[in-house]
């Protein structure tokens, strides 16, 4: 298609966003909460929907919503109560999921996302609710059964659902990242797609730019990876184009995504009559929210990364790429908190944070929590150069790996020992200053010529014949004084 | 409320129930009947009543975030009509 016309139009996204909340048991009852269990094994009575059970909630799962709602600056309901959604899938044993679909516990709110020229954008949501997760399906080719695995069933999920305020599939992947990096800081959910604890429905429309009324959405599900939105997306946007430009119409439906040609393709409308007849579940009583629970709540909030990267911009003077890297994780940014607690060198904990600490740990596949070199002895090595006893190449590159191999010393002792400090003594200095001299005449005729640009390369031979010991102030002294 | 058929046939989707057209019409009189009964409700005045949700007066009835036994994988099982030693078994639902 001319890109001319793909340029006419304009593309609007909502996202759904699931995500399986981290607490021990499930929501209404007390099975466990675990992935990856022998099947059918975490299933009790209320999670297979004996006849004569009844639902008690989780309180730990409105604390872990209400905490991303905080986060997301959504205003919290103080009343709420559950819904029952009702339809026939043999995965939802009870012939109904139980929802918030009138009292969401969180209204509104925002996730911020960051654009290419790093100014800030608010992706505005409609709510945050929590509800059940359904069992799982399991369709095998030549198998005349579906197998049900009800250990899923009843697994608390928030669904974070965005307003379709989305205007491109980036926009899509960078909320999706930042809504996953959310819920990491605030150990509500591991955040793996790939797993499927955090699952991701589209519902993709597009217009003429300009105009006032929204496309016909479809919605687009099984995008089992960031990447993989953005393709579905992408994809949608370029099919709905075309067929609006052959003179088609835009049905509203289901779509589901083929991650092996990037395509979409629409599910069998069986559900026309999609009625769930929602209506409050009598079962269960209504939740309020109390202020002092909320308080606790508030005090309990861990620092947020949009928080921690402010500050590093602002209060630490860090530029916008170290900000962003070292608040991707919560473990990495609060690694490089503890460091900042040793020393107010902050420039120089991110590079060695970003440099060779990160260098090494994608290198072995760690996280930063299994790193064996404690904070302060990061500060210990910022003082080491910062006191200019050794140069930030030599910390990086011989010292940072030797304190691996023995991290119970002290960066000093351990400098020290491997005779990494630069050398103050001047008589051994000179000694190395003298040999460079004595090798290059041709140079040393040249410098005193006037090709002073030279010094540098005498720098660097000192260093060389010294191993990187000699101190630099002392040979740069002593090479001036001797070129003369 | 007079049933017409479609509200009948969407309510037999729903309930995955295949109609008989030989019950279509005394289905039809059965229900119409029965929310004719239920109507009789619309004379109450409820203006200003908040919906009731639940029969408890309870408030916040919650438990804390901690395991307790439950079934067992067999017993879990047992019941079922179709099962193999993991599954409950189903007839296909595939799209």
């Amino acid at each position: 298609m001319d890109q001319e016309i793909i340029d006419k139009y304009q593309l609007v996204v909502g996202l759904e966003v699931h995500a399986q909340l981290l607490t021990q048991t499930k929501i209404f009852n007390s099975d466990e909460n675990e992935y990856g269990a022998l099947p059918n094994t975490n299933v009790g009575v209320i999670t297979l929907g004996h006849p004569g059970t009844m639902p008690l909630l989780n309180e730990n799962v409105m604390g872990q919503a209400v905490k991303m709602g905080l986060a997301c600056s959504c205003s919290i309901s103080e009343y709420n109560i559950f819904d029952r959604k009702n339809y026939f899938y043999p995965d939802l044993p009870k012939g109904y999921q139980i929802t918030q679909d009138r009292t969401p516990i969180c209204v509104g709110g925002r996730v911020v996302i960051y654009k290419k020229n790093g100014e800030e954008h608010a992706i505005q949501l409609n709510r945050i609710h929590v509800e059940e997760d359904a069992g799982k399906s399991i369709h095998l080719d030549g198998e005349a059964d579906t197998l049900v695995d009800f250990n899923r069933a009843g697994v608390p999920l928030i669904e974070i659902v965005s307003e379709p305020d989305i205007r491109s599939s980036e926009e899509a992947h960078a909320f999706l990242m930042e809504v996953r990096k959310l819920v990491r800081y605030l150990d509500v959910c591991d955040g793996n797609m790939e797993e499927g604890s955090m699952r991701c429905d589209a519902n993709i429309s597009v217009m003429l730019k300009g105009a006032k009324e929204y496309g016909k959405k479809v919605e687009v599900k099984n995008m089992n990876s960031l990447k993989n939105v953005q393709r579905a997306i992408d994809h949608e946007f370029l099919r709905q184009v075309e067929a609006l430009e052959n003179g088609e119409t835009i049905i509203s439906e289901t779509r589901t995504f083929n991650a092996q040609d990037g395509t979409t393709s629409g599910m069998r409308a069986k559900e026309e009559l999609n009625d769930y007849r929602y209506f409050p579940d009598p079962d269960l009583s209504p939740f309020i929210v109390t202020e002092d629970w909320l308080n606790t709540i508030k005090a309990n909030m861990p620092a947020l990364p949009r928080e921690l990267y402010n500050k590093y911009m602002t209060d630490y003077r860090l530029p916008a790429y170290d900000a962003q890297v070292l608040t991707e994780s919560k473990e990495m940014a609060f690694y490089f908190e503890a460091v900042c607690a040793h020393t107010k060198n902050f420039k120089a904990a991110s590079n060695i944070i970003m440099g060779p600490v990160k260098s090494y740990l994608n290198e072995h596949n760690l996280s930063i929590t299994n790193l064996s070199i404690q904070p302060e002895q990061i500060a210990e090595i910022i003082a080491l150069v910062d006191g200019n006893k050794l140069s930030f190449s030599v910390a990086s590159q011989k010292l940072f790996p030797a304190m691996l191999e023995k991290p119970n010393q002290k960066a000093e002792t351990l400098a020290e020992a491997l005779h990494l400090l630069h050398d103050g003594d001047v008589a051994s200095i000179e000694t190395a200053v003298d040999a460079v001299l004595a090798e290059f005449p041709d140079k040393v005729a040249q410098y005193q010529k006037g090709k002073k640009g030279l010094l540098g390369m005498f720098m660097g031979q000192v260093k060389k014949k010294t191993q990187g010991k000699a101190d630099p102030k002392i040979t740069n002294e002593l090479l001036i004084k001797k070129l003369g | 409320m007079k049933i017409d058929n479609k509200t009948l046939e969407g309510m037999a989707h729903l309930s995955r129930l295949n109609l008989d057209q030989k019950d279509v019409e005394e289905l039809k009189k059965d229900m119409s009947e029965i929310l004719d009964w239920v109507e009789k409700l619309d004379e109450v005045d409820t203006e200003g009543v908040a919906p009731l949700t639940t029969m408890s007066h309870e408030i916040n009835a919650v438990r804390e975030d901690k395991t307790k036994p439950h079934l067992s994988h067999e017993k879990a099982l047992k019941n079922a009509p179709k099962k193999d030693s993991d599954y409950f078994r189903v007839p296909k639902v595939l799209d």
